[in-house]
Parts: C-alpha cells; sequence; structure tokens
C-alpha cells in the first residue's frame, strides 16, 4: 500500500539526479587510473583489473536490481528513470571485464575462447551472463521499447538470469580456494532483491 | 662596465648553514623525483631499490641460474600464495609480520639412521650458501624470476642417512595459531603438508631456501627455511618447514587432500596437461612488459627438462599429474 499524501518525485526532479549518477559510475573506472599512476595495482596489474571490473559489474547489476524495491519501498515511481543508466553502467564494466578475458587471458584467440568457455564451468557462465547483457544493453533504447512492446518487459525479465549467473560465476570462481566470503555477501543481497520481487507476486 | 664590489663581507648571520642549504638541495632533488614518478605509469618504471632486510650473501652459482630477467623485489614480497596469513596475495605481506622465526628448529626423522633436530642457525652453516636464480610457476597461471639464497636439500637429507626403505620426504609447515590469522579458517587441513619422492628430494636442483636477494627471507616468502622445487608448481615448494619426514608410503599432501583429481602429488609444471579448470599452456610474467605484453608458453618441466626428464622416465604424465 502507498501513502497517497507523500508527495511524488516528477520525472524532472529525478532526471536531476542523472549528471550525479553518472560521475558516480565512473568513479571505479577513475579509480584504476588513479591506482595506476601511483603504482598501487599491485604485482599484477591485468589480474587486478580483471578482477576490479568484474566486481564493479556485479555492483552495478545489483544497484540496478535495487532500483524497482527502491520504488515500491518510497512510493516514487519516477525512480525507474535511474534504472537504465545503472544498467548500462553494469554493461560498461562486464564489456571491460570481457574484454579482459578475452584480450589479456586469451591473447585475442577465438579458439582460446571458445575452449575456455567449453571447459570451464565458471567462464561459461560468466560468458552466458554477459552474451544476454548485450541482448538488454542492445533492446535499451526508448526505440527498442515501443518496437518490441510486451516483448520487451519478457526480455529483459532476462536480468534476474543475468544475476544469478553473475554471483555463480564469481562462486565458482573463488571456489579454487574456499574463499566464500564474498560470492556469499553478493549472494545474499541478490536473494534478497529477487526474493522481495517473489514475495510482492505472491502477496 | 664598472663592477662594483660589496663593500662589507656578508654577515655570518645571513650565511646559510652547510646543514640547511644541503637539505634544501635534497628536497628539490627529491620533489623533482616525485614529479617525475607522477607523470610515469610507475609500475613500468619501477626498480628493486626498495629492498630491506639484513643480508644473508650467498656465492652466486651459475651452473644452476637461469639467464631470465629477475623479478622485482617488491613484486616477490607483495604478491604471495601462503594461506597461512589468509587467501589473498596481499595479505602474506600485511600479516606475517608476527611470524616468530627465532628460536626456529626442524627435526628431520622416520626412516633414516640419524634422526636430528636442527637449529636455524646450524642449518645456515650446514653447507655454503649459494645465489640461485630459479624460475617459479604457480599453477594458477603466473610466473617469477627468483634469487634465491641456500643450498640443495641432499645436503641436509645426507646428514640424517636415510634407509634403504626411505622412499619420499614429507614436509611440514609451521602452525602458529595466534600469528597466523588464515589457520582460522577451513581452507585447508591444517598444517600445510607437502611431499616429494626421495629421488626428487636428492636432486641437486631441489633447494633449501634461507634467503632471497641477498638478504634473509621475508617471513611472507617462508621464513626462516622453504623449499624451491623450481621445475614443480610453486605450491610444491612447502615454507617455513618444521619437520621434515622420510616414509616409505607415498604421503598425501595438503593440496591432495583437499581437490585429489585438480592436485597430484607430482604437479610437475606441465603445459600439456590443463588443470581440470583451466588450461596451463601459458603463463603470466609478473613484472614483464605492460598491458599489451601476451603472456608466454609455460615450458614442460618449466625449461628444467634437460636436468629432470630422466627422474620420469617411462611414467605416464598425464595420469601422474
Amino acid at each position: 500500500m502507498r501513502d497517497t499524501a507523500r508527495p511524488q518525485w516528477s520525472a524532472a526532479m529525478v532526471g536531476r539526479i542523472k549528471p550525479l549518477l553518472f560521475v558516480a559510475g565512473l568513479l571505479p573506472f577513475a579509480r584504476w587510473f588513479w591506482l595506476g599512476f601511483n603504482d598501487a595495482l599491485t604485482a599484477n596489474p591485468i589480474e587486478f583489473l580483471t578482477r576490479s571490473s568484474g566486481t564493479w559489474t556485479l555492483v552495478c547489476l545489483l544497484v540496478t536490481l535495487s532500483i524497482t524495491p527502491l520504488r515500491r519501498l518510497l512510493g516514487q515511481p519516477a525512480l525507474v528513470r535511474l534504472r537504465r543508466p545503472c544498467g548500462l553502467f553494469a554493461f560498461f564494466y562486464g564489456s571491460l571485464h570481457f574484454i579482459a578475458w578475452v584480450w589479456w587471458d586469451r591473447g585475442l584467440n577465438v579458439g582460446a575462447m571458445l575452449q575456455d568457455v567449453w571447459e570451464r564451468p565458471f567462464i561459461t557462465a560468466g560468458f552466458a551472463a554477459f552474451v544476454c547483457m548485450t541482448a538488454l544493453a542492445l533492446t535499451s533504447t526508448q526505440w527498442a521499447m515501443r518496437k518490441m512492446g510486451r516483448r520487451w518487459q519478457a526480455l529483459h525479465r532476462l536480468v534476474y538470469l543475468i544475476g544469478i549467473l553473475a554471483v555463480v560465476h564469481l562462486w565458482w570462481h573463488k571456489a579454487g580456494k574456499n574463499d566464500f566470503e564474498q560470492p556469499v555477501i553478493y549472494g545474499a543481497i541478490l536473494v534478497l532483491l529477487l526474493g522481495w520481487r517473489l514475495a510482492a507476486r505472491l502477496k | 662596465m664598472l663592477i662594483r664590489k660589496p663593500n662589507h663581507e656578508p654577515l655570518s648571520s645571513e650565511i646559510t648553514p652547510e646543514a640547511v642549504w644541503r637539505s634544501r638541495r635534497e628536497w628539490m632533488a627529491r620533489a623533482a623525483m616525485v614529479a617525475a614518478a607522477a607523470g610515469l605509469p610507475s609500475w613500468a618504471s619501477r626498480r628493486a631499490f626498495a629492498q630491506d632486510g639484513t643480508p644473508l650473501p650467498g656465492k652466486p652459482n651459475p651452473a644452476y641460474s637461469v639467464m631470465d630477467k629477475p623479478t622485482e623485489w617488491k613484486d616477490i614480497t607483495s604478491y604471495n600464495n601462503y594461506y597461512e596469513f589468509g587467501v589473498n596475495k596481499d595479505e602474506p605481506a600485511e600479516y606475517a609480520g608476527k611470524l616468530q622465526t627465532r628460536p626456529w628448529t626442524v627435526s628431520v626423522e622416520g626412516e633414516v639412521r640419524r634422526p636430528q633436530t636442527f637449529d636455524i642457525d646450524a642449518l645456515l652453516k650446514l653447507a655454503p650458501l649459494e645465489d640461485r636464480i630459479y624460475r617459479l610457476r604457480c599453477v594458477e597461471g603466473w610466473s617469477m624470476v627468483i634469487p634465491w639464497v641456500g643450498y640443495s636439500l641432499s645436503n641436509l637429507l645426507k646428514q640424517v642417512e636415510p634407509t634403504g626403505n626411505a622412499k619420499y620426504v614429507e614436509f611440514t609447515t609451521v602452525e602458529q595459531r595466534d600469528n597466523m590469522p588464515g589457520l582460522r579458517y577451513p581452507v585447508l587441513d591444517w598444517p600445510y603438508v607437502e611431499a616429494l619422492r626421495l629421488d626428487e628430494a636428492m636432486h641437486p636442483l631441489a633447494m633449501l631456501v634461507f634467503g632471497l636477494y641477498g638478504k634473509v627471507l621475508p617471513n611472507q616468502n617462508g621464513a626462516p627455511l622453504r623449499l624451491a622445487v623450481p621445475w614443480k608448481y610453486g605450491f610444491k615448494s612447502a615454507k617455513s618447514i618444521v619437520r621434515i619426514r622420510l616414509l616409505e608410503r607415498q604421503p598425501t599432501s595438503s593440496w591432495m587432500q583437499a581437490a585429489s583429481n585438480e592436485y597430484g602429488f607430482y604437479a610437475n609444471v606441465n603445459p600439456d596437461v590443463p588443470h581440470p579448470r583451466w588450461s596451463q599452456a601459458t603463463e603470466r610474467r609478473i613484472g614483464e612488459g605492460g598491458f599489451f605484453t601476451p603472456k608466454r608458453k609455460t615450458l614442460i618441466f618449466n625449461g628444467y627438462a634437460d636436468q629432470v626428464a630422466a627422474l620420469y622416465q617411462g611414467m605416464d604424465l598425464t595420469a601422474n599429474y
């Protein structure tokens, strides 16, 4: 139940937050340069950047998934205007993460990429998530929304699957060292965000 | 043109004392260095001069040294796998300071005629210390080139006179509950145990290490003594050893216990035998080149095939991974 007396934020008001969101979204990217110039990318900068881009993809993804619950809880439907930029930032960091793997790990070798996707389950999960994210990024325009109509929402429900695949990707990656601290934290947030939706639907 | 001479000498109070002007010059030089460093991707220009620690010189042994450019001190000592201090690579450097490396003894026991407990200071004098530059290839897919200080492990094993039954050598890492935060997590079945076949352990390349870059081994690298077995993946080279046992039967190492389908007893570096979860064909050499440098091709036995391949003649290296 929404409190109807609460003042509603207009779409224009929420739109004014966008420049701030844009700056915040670029902070992790700027941080890499700052660390690079300060000799702080660790002894293995390639590994650091690969992992860091993956972490920020997951963070942006979870922020994107929290917009809808936030809209309902605050009773501010106009917040939906922030959902697309958050999703696109997830795609931005996801693309850098993907490029890091293709370029640094696989040496731009398509055969080596396919072999990796086939042989390493955690890569399979990450790759599948990226393919789905690409589909959502390509259909994120107003034009695509109008053109696709009801199928647009059906397609964009893939974001739930992407969230699950991303956490599984991290989980399987960390499993090699029995180090589940990070996957458990991100997994718990994802369960909370998806669980809230399920509960809302069942009500 | 008229040059006027000053009609008085400067007052002594106007003369800048030498210590002051010298320190000013030093400051200016330093400021210039900082400015220059800030303008560079200094990762590429890092140097190995930031070494500290007590000197532990050895005599260079070129016969057992590779010609590759050694990895920088900073990288060797800040990027470590030593799970007793945490599973992240920066944690050993952060937490290993508390490790107590004195007093330290190593008991050598099992299938030997003369079981003994050696003090670390006795071990340092057991054989002449040598500088050897070895490759190190981690099972995770990265590598370094490390100037170790130490001597062949065989020097120690000969002292205890292995019996005819001795076929394997097992190494146990120290377990200091209060000083090793990683021991709180059941990542592995502590203490860490590794092992070699006796003929592998007696090979002159199998090295007992006490130092790095001519200095006493930093704690995060396995002080006060560790193994370096350069033709095997890094995890075979046990750190901070407190016990060596000679055995008739093949022991189970910590990694075999944790995941026997992923980590075998031999763990020889082999580009043709992939880890079940990743390829071992290539490696990233730490500190080499920049972001555009491709990975290196991994060499069979980490490039030590001429010296060690004979140990495995007739063996199926895929089955005995």
